[in-house]
Formats: C-alpha cells, structure tokens, sequence
C-alpha cells in the first residue's frame, strides 16, 4: 500500500527511565514498539515520565502492569479493547512557527531606533547619549549630569508624548488591521473597514461644530470621534446581524460600507452647514500628533493596551480561522463570537488612536502585509511583529512628517502613504519574484 | 446494549425554503463504516454538517448518547472530526502546523499548544506517513499528499467519529485505493466509526459496511452493498444506466452506454 512500509531505519538511543542503550525507529511506522500494547491511560503517564522513548525492557514492564491491572492473560495483539500501541515516548519535535528571533530582534531594533532618532531629531538635535542620561536622570537616587533644562523641557514635554503617542497609535493601527485581516480572511480589510473612521470623523465635525462657545473643543473632540467610531462600528454589526448573515463575513463588510457611507454624508452636510470649521476638521482627518502631550497619552494607552492584549492573545484563533468558517466552526470554535471579540478589541482600540490622533491611513494594512511578505503568514508571527513594525513605521513617518518642511508639518497620512506604497510596491515586487 | 456512536432520529434541516434532509432516521454502531450515497443534492453532505453541528436542524442526533444540539461547539469537535469535500488548505503553512490546528478542541481558547498536543499532531503526522512532509508547506505538496495531511489533521483531533465528504473525489485512482485503504487501517486501529459520502458506488461498496441510499433527502434504501446496489434502484435515483456485477463477494456498478452506436 503505502511505500513508506518499509521496515524502518533504527536509530541507536538510551533509555529515558533505565539507561539501556536500544534501536528505535523514531515512532515511524514499523517500529518494534507497535506491537507493545498499553492502554492510552499508562501512554498518558509514560509522557510525564519521560522525555524520549523507552527500552523494549522497560516498556513491556509498563504492558504487563497494565494487563495484570485489567486481569486480562498477556497478549500481543495490537487490536483489544480500549488498548493502543505503546508508540514511544518521543520527544514532540513538530511544533507551529512563532515569531522567527532574528526578526523579532530586527522589529524591536527598528523600533528602538526609531524611537530614539524622533526623540534626538528636531529643530534642536540631542545626541542618543543625552537623551539617554536624561532619562536615568528622571529616576530617583541616580545623579548624573542634567540637560539644560530647556532641552530637557523640549525632550519631556514636546518630543516624548508626540513620538510615544505616534508608537502607540502606530501599534494599535497596524495589529488592528492584522486581525481584521484574519477575521474577515480579506487582504484589503483595514482597521476602518467598519466605519471607525466614517464615525470618528462625524463625531470629531460635531464636537467641533457644535462645541458651546467658551468650552474648549479640544477636551471634547477626542471623546466625541471616540463615540462615533464605537457608534459606527455598532451600527455595522447590528445591521450585518439583521440582516441575518453574521456567519458571512462578507455580510458585515457590507453593512460597514452602508453605514460608512450613511456617516459621511451626514458629516460633510454638518461641515457645509458651518463652513468656518471647515479647516480644522480637514486637518483632523488627515491625522496627525503635532498637538500630542502627555494627557493624551494617558488617555489613549488603557484601551490600546487591552485590545492589543486581546488581539496577541487571539493570534492561534486566527491562524484556526484561516481554514474557513465551516473547518474552524468543525474544529470547535464559535466563528460568531470570536468574531464579535475580535471587532470589539480592534474597534475600541482603534477608536482610542483615532480620537487623538486622526484618521492615519495605510498603516493597518501594508504594515501586516509586509510581515507577511517578508517573514511568515501565519498570525502567530504577524500579529505581534505588526505591533512592533507598526509603532516604528508611525514614529518614523512622523519624524518626516514635521521634519521635511519644517517648521510647517506635513500630514503624516501623507507621509505613510507617500513612502509606504512605494516600500510596499519594492517588498511585493522582491518577495513575489523570490517566490516565482 | 452498547451506546450507538451515531443515532440520528427523525433528522431534518432546511436551508431557506427547500427541505435538504426529510426525517433522517439510522443508528450507526461503534468501529462501523457507514457510507452515505446517493445522486447529486440528495443531502448527503447536509446530512454530515448536520451530524458535526454545522447546521441548525430539527430532530435529534446523538453521538454516544450525547444530544449535538445541546452541546458546546467544542464539545462535538472532541466527539467528530469532518474531513470536507474541498478543505481550505493555507498554502503557506507546513504539514506540522496544519496538522497542530486539528487539537483546536483540546486547547483552550486563548491557550497554546502543549507538549500532549504536539506529540499527538506527531503521531497523527507518523500515523500517515507525512514525516518526511511535516516541514513542507502545504502549497507544495501533491493531491495525495495532501489529502493524507488534511485526514492526519482530522486523525489530530482524536475524535472517535470520522466524517469524509468525497474523500477521493481530486484523486487518481490508485490514491484513491490507498486512501480508503488508510481510512480503513485507521478505523480498525483506533477503533474509529466511519461515516462517508461516496460518490464511487463500487468502492462505497468494497470499503462500507453498509450504504444508505438518500434521494432528495430521503432515506430510500440501506443495508450492505449487494442488497442496496441493484441495476434498477440506481436507475431510478441516478437516472442511470448502470450494469452490477457480483464477483468473489463484491459489487461492481459499471456505467454503461445506452444506444452504444457500436452494438448497431
């Protein structure tokens, strides 16, 4: 039948209970221990035991227990009830991909570099060693050698937020846009595919539009885009639902598209009804961190880090939804409510980036399919490395972003894209020809 | 009396308006292999959705006495595993990682894989003969391999009932013999119970047990292939023209040519 019947090749090994040296045949087909029966109970047992296989001598010790506990006379056939074969105890050598360690290394040096080249650049540069002895100097009980205080103020109070709120909102986007990615098995889903973006931009127009006159509208637009992406994102889920297909995936994009639509339309009427907002709700929408400080900071990291939590820790769950709904939903799992969790962890957390910061394109969706294209498809790899990525690639866009004009700033939206598709176009065009 | 692995009474589903499956009743006994045939849209895979909870359905199905309808998705996933007509198979993943996502049911939700997942995805991986293929992604691998992956990732989830949707229908016809051949060996070995839909009715006949015969959802005919297989029976449901042979124990549905413009 199979021509891998053939009697197996024995390796030399040592037993892991006696020390006895024996052939094994690496628990392929034909091995001598497949005719050793033991019941799946000892089986169980003997993999605590031990770490590799063990010595006929050992393991027909292990049968003959079994058969005296069963009270049955000792036999050697393979087939009794409720028996199966002693099958060694091999090391499990298989095991799934995770994140390969030279590319978690190059994504945390990524990040870590960028990090420190948006902290030193600017119209006042400070060296990585300054930057780095300021620091250890804000701890307490370490004297070292101060900044000027000036530069100091310009380190903590200007550079720091802007570039760790960029990290964080970075992040979030881009691990955001992996799940969608996965959950919606759709290349092009994108962190805004379910009208966070339409909804945030209604509720950023509003805030500004409406905002009573002496209250300042900066303290409630972050909320008000906040409630409108999380409004917008209900609205798509509970019209997918009625409309009776939550199974379809393709359903719930649907709705995303109805209501995104529905959402921008009753912006742009609020934002021709009161023209003199019209500037600053354009450059709300093309995004960027020019007025970031350490308030928004605060506000924004609680819900990143529990969707980003939810998300990495879903990262097997989507590897599973890889295979479709009909073969996950066979393997155990709850399409619909895996489903739910996800756009709910990646909703609330893109809503919290999107309320300080805009809506940033581009990010959520070349960042994880550079990972993909460079290391691996699988989400066990793909969504933590987006994390990383996305962080670094957000704080180096902003860097050009208030760098190249400067002292005027560019929308980093436009930096991401400006540089992101033609690294995007370079990646895709070096990886497929690889491959082809 | 033992539990039945499978109990179906009375099994029922409708997908919008049309009636697929129409009070389906059969038992299917521990280490039996079952076949499932019957013409094009007869129900036969509604029928195995519906056994693997896939499907909301009216009527009771039980697997070793336990209702499908009031149990957890998870719960049915340790009980069955369904090997689809045309399984999604992520190219990019290798034979070991695919196979590893068959312990989905014995992980939990949020878990990794352990060590007892992993030595089980081996076995499973040994058990068909893919070691030298664990490494090697799926995209790579030829329709026979791959089919062995996809019943190693179904093995993986150590469920004692196994569902195959066409098992064979993308391979030749010597893959298609050692398929069945694997399928076999496994039930006998660990003492699976079988259910599959054939379209092949000679090699439904030589592998099976026992067939049932569904026609528009209706159970129409069951029993071992010599009663179930008559010339005539499978001109009124196949609308074909047919010749069966009985030879040394076994039946033989030939398809044959009416009209043969030769024989003139």
């Amino acid at each position: 039948m199979l021509e891998q019947r053939e009697r197996p090749s024995l390796r030399q090994k040592v037993c892991s209970r006696c020390g006895k040296e024996f052939g094994c045949a690496q628990g392929e087909p034909g091995c001598w221990c497949e005719s050793i029966v033991v019941r799946r109970e000892t089986l169980a047992e003997l993999r605590t035991l031990a770490d590799d296989c063990l010595c006929p001598t050992c393991l027909a010790g292990f049968a003959e227990r079994d058969q005296r506990a069963l009270g049955e006379p000792p036999s050697t056939n393979g087939h009794g009830t409720g028996s199966t074969w002693a099958k060694a105890v091999p090391h499990a050598s298989i095991r799934a991909r995770g994140v390969p360690l030279v590319w978690g290394l190059c994504a945390f040096v990524f990040l870590a570099g960028a990090l420190l080249v948006a902290l030193g650049i600017g119209p006042i540069a400070i060296g990585p060693g300054a930057i780095a002895e300021s620091a250890l100097s804000h701890l307490p009980w370490v004297h070292l050698h101060h900044l000027h205080s000036f530069e100091d103020a310009i380190l903590w109070q200007v550079r720091a937020p802007r570039v760790v709120l960029a990290a964080l909102v970075g992040g979030m986007l881009a691990i955001a846009g992996s799940a969608y990615q996965g959950v919606f098995r759709n290349p092009l889903a994108d962190p805004y595919l379910l009208g966070v973006a339409a909804g945030a931009g209604l509720g950023a127009t509003v805030a500004i539009a409406y905002a009573p006159p002496g209250s300042r509208a900066g303290e409630l637009l972050p909320l008000s885009a906040f409630a409108g992406a999380i409004l917008g994102v209900a609205c798509a889920y509970l019209l997918g639902r009625s409309v009776g297909a939550v199974r379809t995936s393709g359903t719930l994009i649907l709705a995303g598209v109805t209501v995104a639509a529905f959402m921008t339309a009753a912006q742009t009427f609020v934002q021709q009804q009161h023209a003199q907002t019209l500037l600053s709700v354009y450059s709300w929408l093309l995004g960027g961190f020019g007025s970031a400080d350490w308030h928004d900071v605060v506000l924004v990291s609680p819900y990143i880090a529990v969707s980003t939590a939810v998300l990495l820790l879903h990262r097997r769950i989507l590897d599973v939804l890889s295979l479709g709904d009909e073969e996950a939903g066979s393997l155990g799992v709850n399409i619909q409510r895996v489903r739910l969790l996800i756009v709910i962890a990646a909703t609330v957390g893109t809503a919290a980036a999107v309320s300080v910061s805009g809506l940033i394109g581009f990010v959520g969706i070349i960042v994880p399919h550079t990972i993909r294209l460079l290391v691996s498809t699988s989400y066990r790899a793909v969504v933590p490395l987006s994390l990383l990525a996305g962080a670094g690639f957000l704080v180096m866009a902003d860097v050009i972003a208030r760098t190249v004009l400067s002292p005027a700033e560019l929308p980093v939206g436009v930096v991401t894209a400006f540089l992101g598709a033609p690294f995007f176009a370079i990646v895709l065009r070096t990886t497929r020809r690889m491959a082809g | 009396m033992s539990v039945a692995a499978v109990e179906v009474q009375d099994l029922s589903v409708t997908l919008g308006r049309s009636h697929v499956v129409r009070e389906l009743s059969a038992s299917v006994a521990r280490g039996e292999w079952v076949g499932l045939i019957g013409p094009n849209g007869a129900g036969k895979t509604t029928t195995l959705r519906a056994l693997a909870g896939l499907v909301s359905f009216a009527g009771h199905v039980l697997l070793d006495g336990c209702a499908v309808g009031s149990s957890t998705r998870r719960e049915i996933a340790r009980r069955v595993a369904l090997v689809p007509q045309n399984p999604q198979t992520p190219p990019e993943l290798t034979v070991a990682e695919y196979v590893l996502l068959g312990r989905t049911p014995h992980i939990g939700y949020l878990a990794t894989e352990t060590r007892a997942d992993r030595l089980a995805a081996e076995r499973a991986i040994a058990r068909l003969a893919l070691r030298p293929f664990a490494e090697r992604t799926l995209g790579s691998l030829s329709g026979g391999e791959l089919q062995r992956a996809v019943l190693a990732r179904a093995l993986a989830q150590e469920a004692p009932i196994l569902l195959l949707d066409e098992p064979t229908s993308a391979l030749d016809l010597g893959r298609q013999q050692q398929a069945l051949e694997l399928v076999d060996a496994l039930r006998r070995d660990d003492e699976l119970t079988v259910i599959a839909a054939m379209h092949d009715l000679s090699l439904a006949g030589q592998y099976a047990d026992r067939l049932l015969l569904l026609d528009r959802g209706q159970l129409v005919a069951q029993g071992p292939a010599s009663e179930v297989l008559s010339e005539e029976r499978i001109s009124n449901y196949y609308s074909a023209s047919v010749e069966v042979l009985h030879r040394n124990g076994n039946v033989f549905v030939l398809p044959r040519r009416e009209g043969d413009p030769c024989a003139r």
